[in-house]
């Protein structure tokens, strides 16, 4: 399948070679920052550029893995380094390479101390994040999914904001707790099923009996990192003290890793356990979606504002995806990128007037639509594409899963429907208060309109909004066959615990 | 067909020049570009229009599928027949009058450019909305044009209140859409497709299962899917409920109530049930609460406006209860009617909105219309305008000889209700009844409250006052000549002897719905009541305006608190910020300050503290140069427990 390059380590270790290059940079301080930024830019271009070819290579009518690499890593116990991507995975490993650059241009001039660790540290989170993406052992998985803290904590906890330190320890302990059952799950797989395979796992059939508990360890991981209500809390904190482009990257594709886990292995591994779950995570998605867009509504802080909407997005995804519908898997799927997409640009936005004045408070604004139109416009554009305005990509994830879930049980399309009203009114009045009203605050006076540089961060994401939004085809024919056999392959073993007929691939 | 795709693609090209061109282009380029490309399209609009509704050639143009996952599919597309077509002239020339129009009226606004790209995607919204061939195009029409409504509602984003009433039109909209969304979704789980055509055949055909489950319930079909789509159209088309928005909407500048918040967007909801006519038709219990909700919005919205004082929101109000009567008129399942008198109503009541602008540009942007009066020798053209308006609105004419658009319209309407033959038909009939004599009453009110009896402006403001230009002038009589003439002229397509042809299959009426035709056969009292109705509300506002000048501050006085109830719309405002808008918010702070806050918190917290000391030592190190060491020895002991654990299960 794969040509003679191994093109899947390519894109997952190039940003390290850069990180390398970066750590062997000495002199006078000011060249050593400059060098940073320019290595980690054109390293993350570069990367970015070899994932194109997996974008055109990738053949959307074939199921199954792609670009598979295998070798053997630890023959002793079986262990592999097994690479390689299907439909569910393939846009999550663009994202990221996509996002990458974005967040090291966003950084450019916000980041003034300790550049090169943090153009380390980023680089280092690139190959994490597409090592998660990619990496069909369930080891390399753990070791990549764990490994995306380390850097993470530390641009929180290093460039963060004033309470940094609580943020971090809080982001580092939920997840970390998360994780530690989770590899208790994984040794247990391991000894009942001898592999770590992840493809074999996938057509391994479980034991009902201890796939339940296989289930809630598993589950505690991935609720963690999607966030789930009620262990969504580390969420705000995080963003609120994490600098621009760590929100970016929490938001863009961190989020994605527990939906992808659900994906990945929860569902396929232990169907019948998901099946038996599937109220609790409906009643879990429906709650998040109300109470963190009521929660929404009250916030002061910009960033806590989209942190909660966040954990209300990654609401309709788990729905979604526990709906085992084509429509309710594929507009999850499309919502993660959707989310990865215009989350993340929301951030970018917040960090653009951030940078100008340095508070996130909702109050200190108001009225800068009078020296930043240009602001308000693409501003505007993201709000709506956070709404679900059709036409946006947010509307075809978000209706997909409505659609999908609407299928399967209509209390809970019903409730989470909800969330399209509330949505609309936390984001409209936070657009109100920044944007809107009469410019009377003194240092608002001053700012400027985008830099030359914000409108190339920018730029893409927009493009990508309304391509998603007007022909999603070209996303969704790249996971449409793979959701398909997904759920012929899963859907008949939850359906016979579930006796739910909604599972169907039409 | 290149013309039908034209109609659509014109507008959105004006918008993105003059919305990008913006300051480059300057405000003369973008005025003329985007009024330019609007008259271009009308004159397409009413080109195909003769052609769709004469020949019946109805076609459809898909552009390119827009999404497919399974069999929810849908395409971008440009669907013409009778229905669309009439759609396409209503909102292609008042879209064109409007443009026209604002080139004078906002003249000296620091954001042309801005206005006239949105008025432009405004009109490519709601062609999309109207040429739609599936439910999820309608959709993206639907929310696009409440976009624009929102973005032209709050146009003037310095005013506090253009902002809040901006953002309580978008809200209430995504009430209403909220159901229409569930409604899509209900029909796609029922009947496997979102597309028009293959929906209507399975529907005339007699094959929709009886049944579903909908919230643990079996229901009809169709009754709960017409209901919750028409929960969607009370949104966009402001009935009762879910009207609030609508008065507060004219904080937008003038031009934009008049072809957005009256000829247009809000007559979507309407076009919304005619296009789905296949559906409502045999769901007769949808159809009934159509008719009960139109028509108790027809008589609410008239009470309100009898006694409200701003100019633009006496015509809203209006409007509120005008598209009330083209409601009830689709549920006794006169199409015909609906379609008959929003065509006409769009003429007449854009024709007033912009002569209200017309006003509020002459007395220097006053609204109030206590502050108003004796300028009807200064600013005649207007002033007669202003009465061609109200004479279409309240129905006027000589019957068999000629009469003014609304004269046969409002007919029409009242004679179909009449003819339904049920008791909710006859709840209709007589609601709309009193509520013609109110809208002749607040009609003339309006009249001699702005324009008759003595100035009650400033002496500098009446010394400004001076007729518009003549380019918001010519609109106008556009649009006078449609409040005049389109009653008689196409009162026979529309509703008359040449229906069956001018409709086509656009709209489908149910072997058993005879009310088209019984609606002929009416009793002529039924017929002239409409007329006695219309002329007891004028001979009534001049008694009380021009000669008895006293009476309705006695009339007000004596029904205290029926006067109170009228002038407070009802007090709906202040019933939702009760139960809806302070909850919420109370509740969203609670959550957050308890639930996540003292709960979830807590909990994480007091786990924290028990490691806490241990934590805070190690984590503040992060600040003192013991990074490297700090992520060493986490990723060594990731690898360590990794590799214990693999040696001690693995073997």
């Amino acid at each position: 399948m794969s040509g003679s390059m191994p093109i899947l380590s390519l894109t997952t270790f190039l940003p390290l070679l850069g990180a390398a290059l970066i750590l062997i940079l000495k002199g006078d301080a000011g060249a050593v920052a400059r060098n940073a930024r320019y290595i980690a830019l054109w390293t993350s271009l570069i990367t970015f550029a070899v994932s194109l070819v997996i974008w055109f290579q990738f053949d959307r009518s074939v199921v199954g893995f792609q670009f598979v690499e295998k070798m053997e890593w630890l023959p002793l116990l079986d262990i592999n380094y097994h690479m390689g991507i299907d439909g569910i995975s393939m846009t999550f490993v663009l994202l990221s390479t996509l996002l990458t650059p974005i967040c090291i241009l966003a950084s450019w001039e916000s980041i003034e101390k300790r550049v090169k660790e943090y153009m380390i540290a980023f680089l280092g989170l690139e190959t994490m994040m597409v090592g998660t993406f990619c990496a069909l052992d369930f080891v390399a998985f753990y070791i990549f999914f764990e490994a995306v803290l380390i850097p993470m904590y530390l641009i929180i906890g290093i460039w963060g904001g004033p309470r940094r330190v609580y943020s971090a320890v809080k982001f580092f302990l939920y997840t970390l707790t998360g994780s530690v059952l989770m590899l208790l799950a994984i040794l247990a797989m391991y000894t009942i099923a001898g592999t770590t395979d992840i493809p074999t796992l996938m057509g391994y059939s479980f034991d009902p009996a201890i796939q339940n508990w296989l289930w809630l360890a598993l589950f505690a991981s991935f609720a963690v990192k999607v966030p789930m209500w009620p262990v969504h809390t580390w969420l705000p904190d995080a963003h609120v003290e994490a600098p621009t482009a760590g929100s970016v990257i929490l938001a863009g594709v961190l989020l994605k890793m527990g939906a992808y886990g659900f994906l990945r292995f929860s569902i396929p591994m232990l169907p019948e356990a998901s099946a038996y779950f599937t109220p609790l995570v409906y009643a879990m998605s429906v709650v998040a979606v109300i109470y963190t867009s009521l929660i929404a509504l009250a916030q002061e802080d910009m960033k806590k504002l989209i942190a909660y909407s966040s954990v209300a997005h990654m609401g309709f995804v788990t729905a979604g995806i526990f709906s085992m519908t084509q429509q309710g898997l594929e507009g999850a799927l499309f919502q993660m990128l959707s989310h990865g997409v215009v989350s993340g640009a929301l951030f970018l936005c917040v960090g653009v007037i951030y940078d100008r004045l340095h508070t996130r408070e909702i109050a200190r604004y108001g009225g800068l639509v009078h020296r930043m139109p240009k602001y308000a416009v693409v501003f505007m554009i993201f709000t709506m594409a956070s709404v679900g305005l059709p036409g946006t990509s947010g509307f075809i994830g978000e209706f997909l899963v409505m659609v999908g879930v609407f299928k399967d049980n209509t209390w809970v399309a019903l409730l989470i429907a909800t969330g399209v009203i509330l949505g609309a009114a936390y984001m409209l009045w936070l657009y109100r208060r920044i944007i809107f009203g009469e410019l009377v605050k003194e240092d608002l006076k001053t700012m400027l309109d985008l830099s030359l540089r914000e409108k190339v961060i920018f730029a893409p994401l927009l493009l990508l909004v309304f391509w998603m939004g007007i022909y999603p085809i070209s996303f969704t024919s790249i996971f449409g066959p793979t959701v398909t056999d997904f759920i012929q392959d899963y859907g008949p073993r939850m359906e016979a615990v579930a006796g739910d007929p909604a599972a169907t691939t039409q | 067909m290149t013309l039908d795709v034209a109609i659509v693609a014109l507008p959105l090209l004006g918008a993105l020049i003059a919305g990008i061109g913006n300051r480059r282009i300057g405000d003369h380029a973008a005025q003329w570009i985007t009024s330019g490309l609007m008259l271009a399209v009308m004159v397409i609009s009413w080109i195909t229009f003769f052609d769709v509704t004469g020949s019946g050639a109805t076609r459809t143009t898909e552009l390119f599928t827009w999404f497919e996952t399974g069999s929810f599919r849908a395409a971008w597309a440009v669907r013409i027949d009778q229905l669309s077509a009439v759609m396409l002239i209503v909102v292609t020339t008042v879209s064109a009058m409007v443009h026209v129009y604002s080139i004078g009226y906002m003249h000296h606004d620091k954001s042309v450019p801005r206005f006239m790209a949105y008025l432009s995607f405004f009109t490519f919204c709601m062609l999309m909305l109207v040429t739609a061939d599936n439910f999820i195009q309608m959709f993206f029409g639907w929310e696009g044009v409440g976009l624009s409504s929102y973005l032209l509602i709050g146009f003037w984003y310095d005013r506090p209140t253009a902002n809040a009433a901006a953002i309580k039109a978008f809200l209430v909209n995504r009430v209403g859409d909220f159901g229409f969304a569930l409604g899509i979704m209900g029909v796609f789980l029922v009947f496997n497709t979102v597309e028009f055509k293959p929906l209507f055949d399975t529907i005339i055909a007699g094959q929709t299962p009886p049944t579903f489950n909908f919230i643990g319930y079996e229901v009809d079909t169709l009754t709960a899917l017409c209901l919750l789509l028409f929960v969607g159209a009370m949104g966009k088309s402001a009935q009762l409920f879910l009207h609030t928005w609508l008065p507060d909407a004219m904080e937008g500048p003038t031009p934009v109530s008049a072809l957005i918040h009256a000829a247009t967007m809000v007559t979507a909801g309407v076009f919304m049930v005619c296009r789905l006519s296949p559906m409502f038709e045999y769901a007769p219990y949808a159809k009934e609460v159509v008719t009960v909700v139109g028509a108790s919005t027809a008589f609410f919205a008239a009470t309100v406006g009898l006694t409200q004082n701003d100019i633009k929101r006496v015509i809203a109000y209006s409007t509120c209860s005008q598209l009330g009567y083209m409601f009830f008129a689709a549920g006794v399942g006169a199409y015909g009617a609906a379609m008959f008198h929003l065509f006409t109503h769009a003429f007449f009541k854009a024709l007033l909105f912009l002569c209200a602008g017309s006003v509020i540009h002459a007395m220097s942007g006053e609204q109030d219309m206590r502050k108003m009066g004796g300028i009807y020798k200064l600013i005649p053209t207007t002033y007669t305008l202003m009465w061609i308006g109200n004479i279409a609105l309240a129905g006027v004419g000589i019957p068999g000889v000629f009469g003014f658009a609304g004269f046969y319209s409002k007919d029409s309407i009242l004679e179909s209700a009449f003819a339904a033959h049920s008791s909710v038909g006859m709840y209709a009939f007589w609601l709309g009844i009193i509520g013609a004599v109110m809208t002749a009453f607040y009609s003339w009110r309006l009249i001699y409250m702005t324009f008759h009896n003595k100035p009650r402006a400033s002496h500098d403001v009446m010394h400004h006052v001076h007729e518009s230009p003549w380019v918001m002038l010519a609109p106008l009589f556009v649009l006078a000549a449609g409040a005049i003439l389109t009653g008689f002229v196409w009162h026979e397509s529309f509703v008359g002897s040449e229906m069956e042809h001018f409709w086509g299959q656009a709209i489908h009426f149910a072997a058993t719905n005879e009310v088209p035709h019984h609606a002929h056969d009416v009793p002529l009292w039924v017929k002239l009541l409409p007329l006695a109705a219309g002329l007891i509300g004028i001979l009534f506002a001049t008694y009380a305006y021009l000669v008895q000048k006293g009476l309705p501050a006695a009339i007000a006085n004596a029904l205290k608190p029926l006067y109170l109830m009228s002038y407070n719309k009802w007090y709906f405002d202040e019933l939702y910020d009760a139960i809806f808008v302070n909850p919420a918010k109370a509740l969203g702070r609670f959550l957050w300050k308890k639930g996540d806050g003292a709960i979830v918190d807590g909990a994480v917290d007091g786990f924290a503290w028990l490691t806490g000391s241990w934590f805070a030592k190690r984590a503040s190190a992060l600040q003192s140069g013991y990074v490297y060491h700090y992520a060493f020895v986490m990723l060594i002991g990731i690898v360590a427990m990794v590799s214990w654990y693999i040696f001690a299960f693995g073997k």
